[in-house]
């Protein structure tokens, strides 16, 4: 098993321009099963066999998709997730970097109580190897398996899981959250999910400077789940008050320090691994 | 982006909060002008985008025109030195000229976005003048706050919480709620990331007014706001971090000699951390993106080497959707062309990472190749040292 997603996820693509395109066909071509795209003005037009729609109602009518995948510039990101929300799909994955704080708050508040997941924004997607992709990350680096990954970051999550597949160490589903102040999905959630997954055995959590994300999941991770847990902090040297190419990634006020977040999850009995270099290593210790 | 005291103000007054009437002077001729034209005392105010001005030595008062031409001239062209500019402190090209109050009442307010509740969080203090972080880690009770809704707004009944919460009461009440009301709207509608006003006074005869005003919007939403990026100014802003933001670089300056190239920034982050647990001190922090072409490798290179302490440099790249064999190429022609001399690292991994090698091999320079992070960051410490 896996969570959030599998072969038989049927996904649209949101935004399907030339990044779009070109991350969808890589999708497909990992086994992911895309029935559309939604591109406003483009609708009654294909590519590569995939039909495209002006609306999210539109695909919604035609192909029932579950999930879907934003490319859509920071201009109109936060519009497409509403859109999706608004077409009930369950999941909604968003790549775009750069949308402004005030459209995530209003994301927030329209997808307050509906049945939407989303995650993201400023993330690189999740995967179920094996089965399928929705997201950027290179698929030949994973190998299917039984480790969760859940991650702020993008290619420190690559770094991650290739030590792991090195190391003979399969994944059940590796999540990017994404990097911004306000994302969708938090450790939490991922967590309570791998929680539930039967074929999840163990987990790997990589946070960063910044907020008090690790924190709160240190603390879930104490009082609720039941599962090994390997974590790695980026950001022990990072200077205060500046912003560490994430827009979330900042230590203000003195909080969010690389420090206090590996001292929470200590604490909560979570294995820290020294340097980027031993996450795998440091999750092959649990096993 | 951050911007000057001055320029706050005058965003605020266009969303009718209430500021002291002055303007800015970039020359002694200029504060005396201001002086005269609002009459009576004044106060001159450095402008940087630092606080502490006040106990640095940036902001005194002039019982005359006379006297705030003189004290312009001490001020503009100094450098002033506070607990937010660091050692090297930074120079002032222009003051603030604005007619005094008479104070009753120093207290705080502050929007910021709280990243737990995912909305804005309107805070009032009754302990203004103070340094906030303070007053939250010794008073916590005398902060008090209110969400505030998108769509809805800051509603005045919160408003007047926070008002009564603060032991106000009588006009000052009604002055100090029409005022967060016209705050929260300056808030939403300049995206802005913080907006604090601190102190906020109120008068001997009741009014309500911003006296101090720091705004810093979200750079994500700037690009709704052409009329704010005019009020940016490079001078604020370190040269280098400059030149890398116009080739889409996120580059910070650190002071260490190992400088780092990285696709990617919690890889970029950990990159400093190994560099660090391998005894060296990383020079930088340098985020070439999930997309780095040629170009950017030769600005990235040369914006590192800009810093004269850097002795080596580490390039770590995992690539993905980014190809290793035209990273490798990118780096060999910015390195000939550039005439590189110091040392340089590269651990490199993703697609076609052995094409990539080659490439370096092939190159017939002075390129070490790491096998792992690890390596990379014990060979460039020793290569820097």
């Amino acid at each position: 098993m896996s969570i959030l997603l599998d072969e038989n996820t049927r996904i649209v693509v949101q935004g399907f321009g030339r990044a779009g395109a070109f991350h969808a066909q890589q999708c497909k071509d990992y086994g992911a099963k895309i029935v559309g795209a939604v591109h406003p003005g483009k609708g009654g037009g294909e590519k590569d066999g995939t039909p495209i729609f002006n609306t999210m109602r539109e695909a919604v009518d035609a192909v029932q998709p579950a999930a879907s995948i934003v490319f859509v510039p920071a201009a109109g990101a936060a519009d497409a997730i509403i859109e999706a929300a608004d077409g009930g799909l369950e999941l909604v994955v968003c790549i775009t970097e750069g949308i402004p704080a005030q459209d995530l708050v209003k994301v927030s508040f329209a997808l307050r109580g509906s049945r939407t997941r989303l995650i993201g924004p400023n993330c690189p997607g999740l995967i179920s190897p094996g089965k399928s992709k929705l997201g950027i990350m290179p698929g030949y680096i994973h190998k299917q398996g039984n480790v969760g990954v859940v991650s702020r970051s993008g290619t420190l999550t690559y770094e991650a899981v290739g030590q792991l597949s090195v190391l003979g160490i399969g994944q059940s589903t590796c999540v990017g959250i994404g990097g911004d102040p306000i994302i969708g999905t938090n450790f939490i959630d991922v967590l309570d999910l791998f929680n539930e997954d039967p074929a999840t055995h163990a987990v790997i959590m990589i946070g960063e400077i910044g907020g008090t994300a690790e924190e709160e999941a240190a603390a879930f991770i104490k009082e609720r789940f039941s599962k090994p847990v390997a974590a790695f902090i980026a950001g022990r040297t990072a200077p205060p008050g500046r912003r560490m190419g994430h827009a979330g990634a900042i230590i203000s006020g003195g909080k969010g320090t690389a420090s206090e977040k590996v001292a929470a999850l200590e604490d909560a009995g979570i294995a820290v691994a020294p340097t980027p270099a031993d996450m795998g290593a440091t999750l092959a210790g649990l096993l | 982006m951050k911007i000057h005291e001055y320029q706050a103000k005058g965003v605020l007054r266009r969303y009718n909060v209430p500021v002291p009437r002055g303007e800015v002077a970039f020359s002694p001729d200029e504060a005396r002008r201001v002086a005269e034209k609002l009459g009576g005392r004044v106060v001159v105010k450095a402008q940087i985008h630092a606080g502490g001005r006040g106990k640095g030595g940036g902001v005194k008062l002039a019982d005359n025109p006379e006297q705030a031409a003189r004290l312009a001239e001490k001020i503009i062209g100094m450098t002033l030195v506070t607990h937010q500019t660091g050692p090297e402190g930074r120079l002032v090209k222009r003051v603030l000229v604005e007619e005094t109050l008479p104070i009753d009442r120093e207290l705080y307010l502050g929007i910021v976005l709280d990243r737990k509740l995912e909305r804005p969080v309107l805070m009032a203090s009754s302990e203004g003048g103070m340094d906030i972080e303070e007053v939250a880690a010794k008073t916590p009770e005398l902060i008090l706050k209110e969400t505030i809704e998108p769509g809805i707004g800051l509603m005045p009944h919160q408003a007047r919480r926070l008002a009564f919460g603060m032991g106000l009461e009588g006009e000052a009440v009604k002055g100090i709620v029409n005022a967060m009301l016209a705050l929260a709207k300056a808030y939403e509608a300049t995206d802005a990331n913080l907006l604090e006003i601190n102190p906020f006074v109120i008068t001997t005869d009741e009014r309500a007014v911003a006296l101090d005003a720091k705004m810093d919007f979200d750079d994500n939403g700037l690009f709704r706001h052409p009329d704010l990026i005019e009020l940016r100014d490079l001078d604020e802003e370190d040269p280098l971090e400059t030149d890398a933001s116009n080739f889409n670089l996120n580059y910070i300056k650190l002071d260490g000699n190992v400088g780092c190239m990285v696709n990617g920034a919690g890889l970029a982050m950990a990159t400093m951390d190994i560099i660090q647990h391998a005894g060296g001190r990383p020079a930088n922090f340098l985020d070439v993106g999930g997309g780095a072409n040629a170009e950017q490798i030769k600005n990235g290179f040369r914006i590192i080497l800009s810093d004269a302490n850097v002795k080596a440099i580490l390039i770590n790249i995992f690539g993905g959707i980014l190809r290793v064999d035209v990273l490798a190429a990118g780096v060999v022609a910015a390195a000939r062309e550039l005439d590189i001399q110091v040392p340089i690292v590269l651990r490199l991994e993703g697609t076609k990472v052995d094409e990539g090698k080659s490439i370096l091999q092939d190159s017939g320079m002075n390129f070490t190749v790491a096998a792992n992070m690890k390596e990379a960051a014990e060979k460039v410490v020793a290569l820097a040292s």
